[in-house]
């Protein structure tokens, strides 16, 4: 049963490899779309200044998915609706798509927003309208004709998953449905961004996922550059490409998801971290398992990308006179590659038992002894 | 049945009736123009809202919340000359018209507006950034998505305007209220009062029953 599923997970491991490597090649090759520079946006209230943002500067390439995660009130919110100059900032400047967001006004912002759409936490749709004239309503707003407008409906419609649900009212849709709609509705126009708001924070973990799949899906398929913020690791680890990580309005820390989740710096990008790769009960079912296991040694490997190439398990029982038991595994796939953490229980003669854990470190996998039995 | 009520005359009461159904139709539409108007700038120009301006806001404020606190009777009074002014008259149907409208019409601004309020924000800011212009989000979310409150909210004004006409009829306006002073309690004819009291009553309701239909009808939610 234990090889069987380290199998799996190394097969796993492999072919995200490859998407790996092929997206890094392909985000060499393309352009800045988004630009902030040096970025401040403060509140001025009764109770003194608050700095929502502070001195941000962001790149963000054409093409791919890139995330913002804080806590509530880091500000991310802020920063994201600077980027449709939903809000002005007090200092800096921004750039999308050529145009600069943060200083145009009138006739010229309304054209540029229907290139940078947005969706929302609680969806925003117009309960009055049904899905088919939700979808409508930005191709109204850009003065698409009635007969061109209905073509385009129906299209969005079938991309988003919807056939069927047209003539159906917001209210009569689920939350996943209903984002659906948000998505359909905010490409109408084919903008070149898509700015996501806490888009699955209202949604259960399945629906996020289904939410998450469909991003990915568009950015694709449409080569639609995404910016999305959230507060749950799991939505960065699942989709982004980039991730940048805000406290206090500041940007502490940034990178490859991959990266960050190999070497968090920073105490919040680490909690962040730990949300995915451990679980709360991983320690005290270790724990448990401990109490199993009196002889032998329990270690938690960590993989990183590369590390995770070659078949471990495989190699170490082959090599090694010695038990090995799966204890509990948990792998975290990003879009350029993937992390995950193992327990095994590693069972034999003293000298083998080291010898393996030294072959272990050799192969570019973190090793952490749990306990001696 | 004649001989219940004696001192009816249908031709009369008919005639009253129509007098009643016109002040109020007349006086309702306007209401339902102006108070839209009226909320709509209440609305729009309060803190943190598309077309903030407190100077403004201050002053419809305060013109709706004078003229909704004026009772009704007084307010008659109080607008004769200007009634004098543009209608030329003070008998008649048409005279009790600008005070129905000055009457009703700030009671039913702030209805308007609270209706308004009552819209997601987050509604109005996906349209902004859609890049919708302000006179497409006043009538592509605003009015749409606040129209079950807004039709619920013309449709206790139209019945508060149809009590209004009955008051404006003992000053001489005609219409149902008219004939049940005059014919009425002046000539001491209860059977008439008592005709006119039950026709008023099933326009209240008809307008009532319409209201509510229309109302969830409307509503989406
Ligand atoms: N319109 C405003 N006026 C005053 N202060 C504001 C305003 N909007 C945001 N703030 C403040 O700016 C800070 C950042 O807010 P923001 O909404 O960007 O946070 P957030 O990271 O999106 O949080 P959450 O996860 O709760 O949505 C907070 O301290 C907030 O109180
Ligand atoms: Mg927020």
């Amino acid at each position: 049963m234990d090889l069987c599923l380290s199998a799996h997970m190394q097969k796993g491991f492999i072919i995200l490899q490859k998407n790996h490597f092929a997206k890094i090649a392909e985000q060499e090759r393309v352009n800045l779309l988004i630009s902030i520079k040096n970025v401040r946006k403060v509140y001025s209230s009764r109770q003194g200044e608050v700095k929502a943002v502070d001195r941000v500067d962001l790149e963000i390439k054409e093409g791919e998915i890139f995330g913002v995660i804080g806590y509530s009130g880091a500000g991310k919110s802020t920063l994201i609706r600077m980027l449709n100059g939903l809000e002005i900032p007090t200092e800096g400047s921004i750039t999308v798509a050529g145009r600069e967001v943060s200083r145009i006004k009138g006739a010229e912002l309304r054209k540029a927003r229907q290139e940078i759409s947005m969706i929302f936490q609680h969806f925003n749709l117009l309960w009055s309208r049904t899905v088919a004239d939700n979808i409508a309503f930005p191709l109204e707003i850009a003065g698409v004709p009635k007969k061109e407008r209905d073509s385009r409906v129906k299209e969005l419609i079938s991309l988003v998953g919807l056939d069927g649900r047209e003539g159906a009212y917001p209210s009569q849709l689920s939350g996943g449905q209903k984002q659906r709609v948000g998505i359909a509705r905010a490409l109408a126009n084919n903008p070149k961004v898509l700015l996501c708001d806490e888009a699955t924070s209202a949604l259960d973990p399945q629906t996020t996922d289904s939410i998450l799949d469909l991003l990915v899906d568009i950015n694709e398929r449409l080569r639609l550059t995404i910016v999305l913020i959230t507060h749950e690791m799991h939505v960065i680890r699942k989709i982004c490409h980039r991730v940048a990580v805000m406290e206090g309005g500041a940007i502490v820390e940034r990178g490859p998801v991959l990266h960050v989740f190999k070497n968090p710096e920073k105490p919040v990008t680490k909690r962040f971290v730990q949300q995915v790769t451990e679980p709360e009960e991983t320690k005290e079912t270790i724990g448990h398992l401990l109490a199993n296991y009196p002889r032998g040694q329990v270690i938690q490997l960590t993989f990183v990308g590369e590390g995770a190439e070659q078949p471990l398990i495989t190699n170490l029982i082959r090599k090694f006179p010695l038990t090995v038991n799966i204890l509990q595994g948990k792998i975290s796939q990003t879009q350029n590659g993937s992390y995950g953490t193992l327990f095994i229980h590693l069972d034999g003669e003293e000298p083998d038992v080291t010898n393996a854990l030294t072959f272990i470190k050799e192969q570019e996998v973190g090793v952490e002894v749990i306990s001696h039995g | 049945m004649a001989e219940l009520i004696p001192n009816v005359v249908w031709e009369e009461m008919w005639e009253a009736t129509l007098e009643t159904l016109y002040m109020s139709a007349i006086s309702v539409v306007a209401t339902f123009i102006l108070g839209t108007v009226l909320g709509l700038l209440l609305f729009l120009t309060a803190k943190g809202n598309i077309w903030e301006n407190k100077p403004i806001n201050f002053i419809i404020s305060a013109f709706v919340n004078i003229f909704r606190s004026i009772p009704f009777i007084i307010l008659i009074v109080l607008l004769i000359p200007f009634t004098m002014l543009i209608m030329d008259t003070m008998i008649g149907e048409n005279a009790a018209l600008p005070a129905l409208i000055i009457g009703a019409a700030p009671f039913y601004a702030r209805m308007v507006e609270i209706g308004l309020r009552e819209i997601d924000k987050g509604v109005i800011e996906a349209a902004k950034s859609m890049g919708a212009k302000t006179p497409t989000i006043i009538w592509k979310v605003l009015l749409p998505e606040s129209m079950p409150a807004l039709v619920s909210g013309i449709t206790v004004t139209a019945i508060a305007l149809v009590s209004y006409t009955a008051m404006a009829g003992v000053i001489g306006a005609g219409g149902l209220g008219n004939l049940a002073y005059l014919e009425g309690f002046q000539r001491s004819q209860g059977d008439v009062t008592l005709v006119a009291t039950i026709i008023i009553l099933i326009i209240v309701f008809t307008i009532q029953f319409i209201g509510d239909y229309i109302t969830t009808k409307l509503d989406k939610r």
